[in-house]
């Protein structure tokens, strides 16, 4: 298990002095201006090395991303915009690090713009979390006040300014071309790619869009060095990392633990274990709605990191960890997502605009077993059909969950049928 | 999703002065031409004012932003926070439904909503009092099922909870938003498994202590909530920067009167955030004017235009200034101060306040500048904002004058 002294994020609760001055007796803004001294390449560098992978559900490697940035400006300014806009349901672990720990956020745009050749940066923070937004604004005006934004700041020669700015309650500006849309005061309907936004972002601009927690471990993970971050976890998934667990345990909670963590330990050491007992686990959604669920027996031996997952063909995502038990109405647990996808969906794109409401909509007579078997396979096409056809991964997020439950609860779906038809249950339905 | 607004529309919106001038600090963040930018956080606050979004107040933002009314539409009616129809007067409770929630019970918290405010969401009760909605995922899913109210989380709930904050926000009061188990935040119930070293210093986790301190979580939002700071407006070094002359910006005043782009700085370019100088906008004014006569060039950036003839009007909705201190006295001229409750909106309170401060006489109240105006704004506390609110100055020119002539001679003050 993580001990305390290797947890970045120390104040996690709130329960310590949140302000600056707290900020610093942890250790944060602890020699900053010789981090940035060190230069871009350097951190850089020592980002990659680390092997620090994005925070934010996909997964790409953060240094890399860094990199992509142009060296040399072409009289284009440069940003960095940070996305809070954490919306994607179970996952509840930015806010806690915006009004706990804001000082780890503010400290990595500094480190992170400057080694893109930022001079502002935005954090884009989802219009719901009011009161995360006045204690990171708080921290944010702290810093300033003590010179460690700003001009010159932390003394090292460098201008940064940092904005908060909101949004307003739209899922879909947590993708990144979509939220610099709605940064600029437009819909957020996301953006063809290429460009890239590291050739055209913000405003035209070179800009890179990081999840919270990814840059806020960057100044702990420079201070601490390389080799320390990816010390934990498996190789290729290295590093520390916010779990939250929500649903059917006994006490669930957001807490940071080594990548590669057993499920098994997570859930005993940290939630008081399965609600009922491990025997009544039913499934578990590993990484936040968009994943597809996984069968509680499979469940019982997973390593919570990216590899694992996917090779079980999920995924960790943001590492929010939906668990349900054997009380869980599946098809009416994966229908609320699907309602989800369907309120959401931008609308642009025509596969998902229209897509997201039909399978709403069979998903529906599946809960109350109002359909045919044949149904699911054509449901399964369907979701296939959006899939990979839409310009962001919204429409792949809408199928992934219903392909889950086909592939993992078929035996359910089918026998509600059944059991409708027939006015019968088999056995399992009534187990 | 189709959303359309309301029929039924109020004639008109304006922020409050000191919505206003958040509002025009705010469109700063960004570069210039790029003020479309601050279109959410405008409408935002205008809901947050007003309890939802009109069509009145669209057109004032598109007016504030120099957006084309249908750009303004596009955002109100996109973005599913912005109420487009009238909310209980007390409060809008929002339900979070998405399966975290309902995993651990949302769909009770709906029932309750349904029996006791309205069968359906997006309509207040036959009181008026509250109205509801089943929102998606409000990212709070440790401590589910939960609600927002206002501008804040009512975590760990059950419908027997949710049915007891409701009576509370009936009978007037705001109960302690937060976890309602008694859970500190997000951690294990009953006791931490991590971090034990880090307790104790707090007795409510940030958003209770943020809603507990400022008491604002139903309120309709005014902007004097809070003091106002925006260090992103942070005054320039002198020796960095020099202040915009008065000469020349009144240089490139047009004798038409029309305040024609001002000169713009082009050293901070670079840095990405807005260089210089204001436009006007389309309303035909300007942001921040400064009155006549009053220094210029000293707002951060050196961003300065001068109105070409601001009245105490506009000072209402200019000061973005930074604070200068004000003439003050240790004690009354001749040891009696004037009687500064005459100035309507000044009751003892701030009559104290105002003494502490060392401002006894109307006749100094009548002198105060955009950035003493701040300066004293920034030690009203809860009060802040009442001078432009109230219109001080003009009252304690007004009484200044009847002291000079003799309180018998004076003329009847007009209405």
């Amino acid at each position: 298990m993580l001990e305390d002294k290797d947890r970045i994020f120390t104040n996690l609760y709130g329960m310590h002095d949140r302000s600056l001055a707290g900020a610093r007796a942890r250790g944060h803004w602890d020699g900053t201006k010789d981090i940035l001294d060190k230069g871009r390449d350097w951190i850089v560098n020592e980002m990659k090395a680390s092997g620090l992978r994005g925070r934010g559900g996909a997964g790409f490697p953060t240094g890399l991303k860094w990199s992509f940035m142009p060296k040399e400006s072409d009289g284009r300014p440069a940003y960095l915009v940070v996305n809070a806009d954490e919306s994607e349901p179970g996952t509840c672990k930015d806010r806690e690090i915006m009004r706990h720990d804001p000082h780890t956020l503010v400290e990595g745009c500094l480190i992170a713009s400057f080694a893109m050749g930022a001079h502002a940066a935005y954090i884009y923070i989802r219009g719901e979390y009011v009161r995360e937004k006045e204690s990171l604004q708080r921290a944010v005006d702290e810093a300033y006040d003590a010179g460690l934004i700003g001009r010159n700041a932390c003394g090292s020669g460098w201008d940064f300014d940092l904005y908060v700015h909101h949004g307003a309650g739209a899922y879909i500006c947590g993708e990144e071309t979509a939220l610099l849309e709605s940064l600029e005061g437009k819909k957020g309907m996301p953006r063809m790619k290429p460009p890239f936004p590291a050739g055209a972002g913000l405003y035209g601009c070179p800009t890179t869009v990081n999840n919270v927690e990814s840059i806020a471990v960057a100044p702990t993970i420079l201070r601490r060095g390389a080799s320390w971050f990816s010390s934990f976890g498996r190789p290729n998934n290295a590093g520390t990392k916010l779990f939250a667990i929500s649903g059917h345990v006994n006490k669930p909670c957001v807490v940071e633990e080594a990548m590669s963590i057993p499920f098994v330990e997570l859930i005993d050491k940290h939630c008081g274990g399965i609600r009922g007992g491990w025997d009544n686990l039913k499934a578990v959604i590993p990484g936040g709605s968009s994943v597809p669920n996984i069968r509680a027996e499979v469940m019982k031996d997973a390593i919570m990191d990216f590899d694992w997952l996917r090779e079980q063909r999920s995924g960790l995502g943001t590492a929010a960890v939906i668990v349900m038990d054997q009380s869980t109405d599946m098809v009416k647990a994966i229908w609320r997502l699907a309602k989800f996808y369907k309120h959401e969906s931008c609308g642009q794109c025509t596969p998902c605009r229209e897509g997201t409401g039909w399978m709403m909509r069979v998903m529906e007579r599946l809960v109350k077993g109002e359909a045919e078997v044949e149904e699911i396979d054509m449901l399964l096409d369907v979701t296939k059909q959006v899939e990979g056809h839409t310009i962001c991964a919204l429409g792949d997020a809408a199928a992934w969950p219903i392909q889950g439950l086909i592939r993992n609860f078929r035996d359910e779906i089918e026998d509600r049928i059944r059991a409708k038809r027939t006015g019968r249950v088999t056995a399992l339905a009534a187990e | 999703m189709l959303r359309r607004l309301d029929k039924d529309q109020p004639a008109a919106f304006a922020f409050t002065p000191a919505n206003r001038r958040w509002a025009e600090a705010q469109i700063q963040k960004y570069p210039e031409g790029r003020q479309a930018s601050a279109v959410i956080p405008l409408l935002f606050r205008a809901q947050e004012q007003e309890g939802w979004v009109s069509k009145p107040c669209i057109e004032e933002v598109a007016r504030m932003l120099g957006m084309p009314y249908i750009r303004v539409l596009e955002v109100a009616t996109f973005y599913f926070m912005f109420q487009l129809s009238p909310v209980g007067s007390i409060a809008h409770i929002q339900i979070c439904g998405t399966t975290p929630c309902m995993l651990r019970g949302s769909e009770e918290l709906i029932e309750l909503c349904q029996r006791r405010i309205s069968a359906e969401p997006h309509h207040p009760g036959a009181d008026g009092k509250f109205s509801w909605e089943e929102v998606e995922c409000l990212g709070a899913c440790a401590n589910a099922p939960m609600a927002q109210i206002g501008k804040d989380y009512y975590e760990d709930l059950s419908a027997e909870s949710l049915n007891r904050v409701l009576d509370e926000l009936e009978a007037g009061r705001v109960p302690k938003p937060g976890s309602q188990t008694g859970r500190f935040a997000s951690e294990p119930a009953g006791g931490i498994t991590t971090l034990q070293a880090f307790t104790g210093g707090h007795e409510h986790n940030a958003s209770v202590d943020l809603a507990l301190t400022i008491g604002d979580t139903v309120k309709r939002i005014d902007g004097t909530e809070v003091p106002f700071r925006a260090p992103w407006l942070r005054t320039p070094q002198q020796d960095e920067v020099p202040p915009v002359p008065v000469e020349e910006v009144q240089a490139v005043t047009p004798p038409d009167g029309e305040p024609a782009e001002a000169p713009v700085r082009t050293d901070m370019e670079h840095v990405g955030r807005p260089p210089g100088v204001r436009h006007p906008l389309p309303g035909g004014e300007t942001v921040a004017p400064a009155p006549e006569g009053e220094p210029l060039g000293v707002t951060p950036d050196g961003s300065q235009t001068a109105g070409p003839d601001a009245t105490s009007a506009e000072i209402e909705t200019a000061p973005l200034s930074p604070e200068q201190v004000p003439a003050v006295l240790v004690a009354p001229r001749d040891g009696v101060g004037d009687d500064l409750q005459r100035i309507q909106g000044i009751g003892p309170k701030l009559e104290a306040v105002l003494h502490d401060l060392g401002v006894w006489h109307f006749d100094q109240i009548a002198s105060w500048n955009p950035g003493e105006v701040a300066w004293v704004n920034s030690r009203l506390g809860q009060f802040r904002g009442r001078i432009e609110r109230d219109n001080w100055i003009e009252q304690a020119r007004r009484l200044a004058t009847e002291e000079g002539r003799g309180w018998q001679q004076a003329e009847t003050p007009a209405p």
